[in-house]
């Protein structure tokens, strides 16, 4: 057990999540007073004490499924979680033509009559029955054979084509309609709806644990861990973010706003003292006597910077730029003001977009259907770009601006334009760089980073949402 | 010492019959406070009884609950204990002639002239309480370390007194709003339980037992056009208790089973801003 335990703490580490001595010891104390049989207790006493960020959480989730999902009473394995024994049953399970768990005999049924099945739970919103479909569903479709080098996915694609999930999902909407005997409203449609794609995503999820497991199984805990090992959500690249990272991107973006904007208010009052206010000083004299032994200071207010942010917006570093502009956006309230240009070969201002509207999303929508930010070809052309920007906006670059550049100054081999930087420089505040592309690949082929870069105040490599954090907070 | 709790199902029960709705991670968390003796942080978005579950606690214990509301400026002074200076300036000059000095300054750093703030209060109180630290992230990082001596040893030093054990280990509860990240220390010496919105099972039943007179069919109703308002991209998302409210106030209305109409015309209890409203009517195409 001991060493189970200190398997999966040393694969939490390896996933990212900084896990102390001291946290780990308190794991260990608090699995002596919860039985490992309670499989839900038990996973959340382990993340009582190791996981103290919550976005950390799903992470802990995927390790802990492939370091105890052979074991729990459902599943009838013994403590010791012996996986060879595990794999023969299941074989002879197969052979014997016999579903475990509640769904004896499941075998001899012909796939109709299994989707009836399974329409019934999905319904019912049955957990042990569907657990036990997904189980059959994978025995059946998923193909799985020990030491196949396949991936988890290939499965997972397998099995579910062959349920056809989305065509369940109209039935189960058809009996609907049928259970109150006529048309639904507009809201019980939607509601239905919710309900039952609800239901289908738990069956989903039951069947990926179910492969999970048996993937477990087959090629045992540590290269399981290895290969479904994701980086943490502020460690994701922006550059190469699948969609399901860039949704919980977004889902992490608010909370960091929030805090960014609470940490920036705080810097900015208690930054430094600002000269004596005579009137507070004598006031509080009175109270010494008429002696100033108390001196009072005036509340410091700096000037907020205002800030140009242009921003590349094609498609290789479109992901970036939409998600600076976004956090910019949500936390404009640090800046005395805020507009924004985005390019490929054109030159296009959308700060109206963001003004007219509150909800950023329908903004970043109109900034990628509406602008029009292409001059020839659609390819980025950085040169003509801020040429353009420079006759139609350099003029209003003041001495409180600061300009961010967003890009990675892959340039197609076009002209550079870098006086245009130059030029900036001399007039702004400041002019910052930032460059989605990891350091080591800037300045080769078509990058040209290092020629803008020598008339910027700083090129900063922001590949993920740590170090766009740590760069924003540097700025207001 | 003994244990306050036998079994996670006993938290769990025991939380249900002061209409506390604890779900398995929830019980289990403070099962385990008690049992590693280690303070619990609560954190999660706001309104979903993070402060309601440090009261519940105290209530289910018969505990008395002492309350720490954290501000920025929050100090020693505050949290942990003053001297009663006005006190001991009276018993300077109460007898000056009779007492040698060292009677007077032993004396006046006595714990009678000590004012007691919650946190000393805490550790010093013979019968059970539950220390509630709320919105702990409003503080300094700097005056998180105030916390620290109590969170891991349950023991406040005092200069002139020497050091104040507990005399029992009470139950702790912090809860943060996550504006900042803890630090690490803070961190380190807490179980840290999130707690998130409930799902719609667990919902029902919360409506369930917070409002009175409401059918079992309009509370199932009322959980699922929540979670269906909860699935959209929203500034704020409804919480737990903007739900009760919401159903509080379909059953004073006298609703039995919600239509596109009201749910329309009550929208605005769940959700704040206009924008969200706006958006939850398109999308649960109840705007006509």
């Amino acid at each position: 057990m001991l060493d189970l335990l200190s398997g999966f703490i040393t694969e939490l580490r390896n996933a990212g999540l900084p896990v102390s001595l001291t946290e780990n010891l308190d794991a260990m104390e608090a699995i002596k007073h919860i039985p490992m049989e309670d499989r839900d207790a038990f996973k959340y006493a382990l993340a009582a004490t190791l996981v103290k960020n919550n976005s950390h959480w799903r992470s802990f989730e995927t390790v802990f499924e492939v370091y105890f999902s052979l074991r729990g009473p459902e599943y009838a394995i013994d403590g010791e979680g012996n996986a060879d024994e595990f794999w023969r049953e299941m074989q002879e399970q197969q052979r014997q033509g016999e579903g475990n768990g509640g769904s004896g005999g499941m075998e001899g049924l012909s796939p109709e009559e299994l989707m009836n099945i399974l329409m019934k739970a999905l319904m019912a919103g049955d957990q042990a029955m569907m657990r036990a479909l997904a189980r059959q569903a994978v025995q059946r479709f998923a193909g799985m054979e020990p030491g196949r080098p396949v991936g988890g996915t290939y499965y997972l694609y397998r099995t579910l084509r062959n349920l056809d999930l989305e065509a369940m999902l109209e039935k189960l909407m058809e009996i609907s309609r049928q259970e109150v005997s006529g048309e639904l409203t507009a809201l019980e449609e939607r509601l239905e709806r919710d309900e039952h794609e609800d239901q289908i995503e738990k069956f989903k999820q039951e069947i990926e644990a179910e492969i999970r497991r048996r993937l477990v199984a087959d090629r045992g805990v540590e290269a399981m861990a290895k290969t479904l090992r994701k980086p943490l959500p502020e460690d994701v690249e922006f550059m190469h973010a699948s969609r399901d990272e860039m949704q919980s991107l977004k889902k992490a973006l608010q909370p960091l706003t929030r805090k960014l904007a609470a940490r920036l208010a705080r810097k900015r009052r208690h930054g430094r003292k600002g000269p004596l206010d005579f009137r507070s000083t004598v006031r509080h004299s009175l109270s010494y006597g008429g002696v100033p032994a108390d001196p009072q200071f005036k509340y410091p207010r700096p000037a907020k910077p205002e800030l140009m942010v242009v921003a590349d917006i094609s498609g290789s570093v479109a992901a970036f730029a939409r998600f600076t502009l976004m956090l910019v956006y949500a936390i404009q309230g640090q800046f005395s003001k805020v507009r924004s240009f985005v390019f490929i070969d054109g030159l296009d201002e959308v700060t109206e977009y963001f003004k007219n509207t509150e909800d950023i999303s329908v903004a970043i929508h109109r900034v990628n259907t509406e602008a029009d930010v292409i001059w020839v070809d659609g390819h980025s052309d950085y040169g003509h770009a801020f040429e353009v920007f420079w006759n139609k906006f350099g003029k209003e670059i003041g001495p409180k601006t600061t300009v961010l550049l967003l890009g990675d100054a892959r340039n197609n081999y076009h002209a550079s334009g870098s006086w245009v930087v130059k030029e900036m420089r001399q007039k702004a505040r400041h002019v910052y760089w930032l460059n989605p592309e990891p350091k080591s690949y800037w300045n080769t082929g078509d990058s040209i980073v290092g020629e803008y870069g020598t008339f910027t105040d700083g090129v900063y490599e922001c590949r993920n949402m740590r170090q766009l954090e740590a760069f924003v907070e540097k700025l207001a | 010492m003994t244990h306050r709790f036998d079994s996670v199902q006993i938290v769990r029960e025991g939380l249900k019959d002061v209409h506390y709705l604890a779900d398995d991670g929830i019980a289990g968390v403070v099962f385990l406070a008690d049992r590693l003796a280690k303070p619990v942080l609560v954190e999660g978005p706001a309104g979903t009884g993070k402060t309601q579950l440090a009261k519940s606690v105290a209530d289910f214990l018969g505990a008395r609950l002492i309350r720490l509301q954290c501000y920025e400026g929050l100090d020693e002074s505050k949290a942990l204990y003053e001297w009663n200076y006005k006190k001991q300036l009276l018993r300077i000059q109460a007898d000056r002639k009779s007492d040698s000095w060292e009677d007077v300054h032993d004396d006046i750093f006595g714990e009678d002239f000590l004012l007691t703030r919650p946190l000393l209060e805490a550790i010093t109180s013979e019968d059970p309480v539950v220390l509630l630290i709320d919105e702990v992230d409003r503080v300094e990082v700097e005056t998180e370390a105030l916390l620290l001596e109590i969170l891991s040893e349950y023991q406040v030093s005092i200069p002139e007194l020497g050091t104040i054990q507990a005399k029992q280990i009470p139950l702790v509860f912090l809860t943060s709003n996550n504006t900042r990240e803890l630090s690490e220390a803070l961190k380190r010496r807490c179980l840290f339980l999130h707690v998130d919105y409930p799902d719609m099972e667990r919902e029902k039943e919360i409506v369930l037992t917070r409002v009175e007179g409401i059918t079992e069919n309009l509370a199932d109703q009322i959980a699922r056009i929540v979670r269906s308002i909860r699935q959209l991209d929203l500034k704020k998302a409804p919480s737990v208790s903007e739900t009760i409210d919401w159903a509080r106030t379909l059953v004073l209305l006298g609703i039995e089973h919600i239509e596109a109409e009201q749910a329309k015309e009550t929208l605005h209890i769940l959700l704040k801003y206009q924008t969200d409203i706006a958006k939850a009517a398109k999308e649960l195409s109840i705007e006509k």
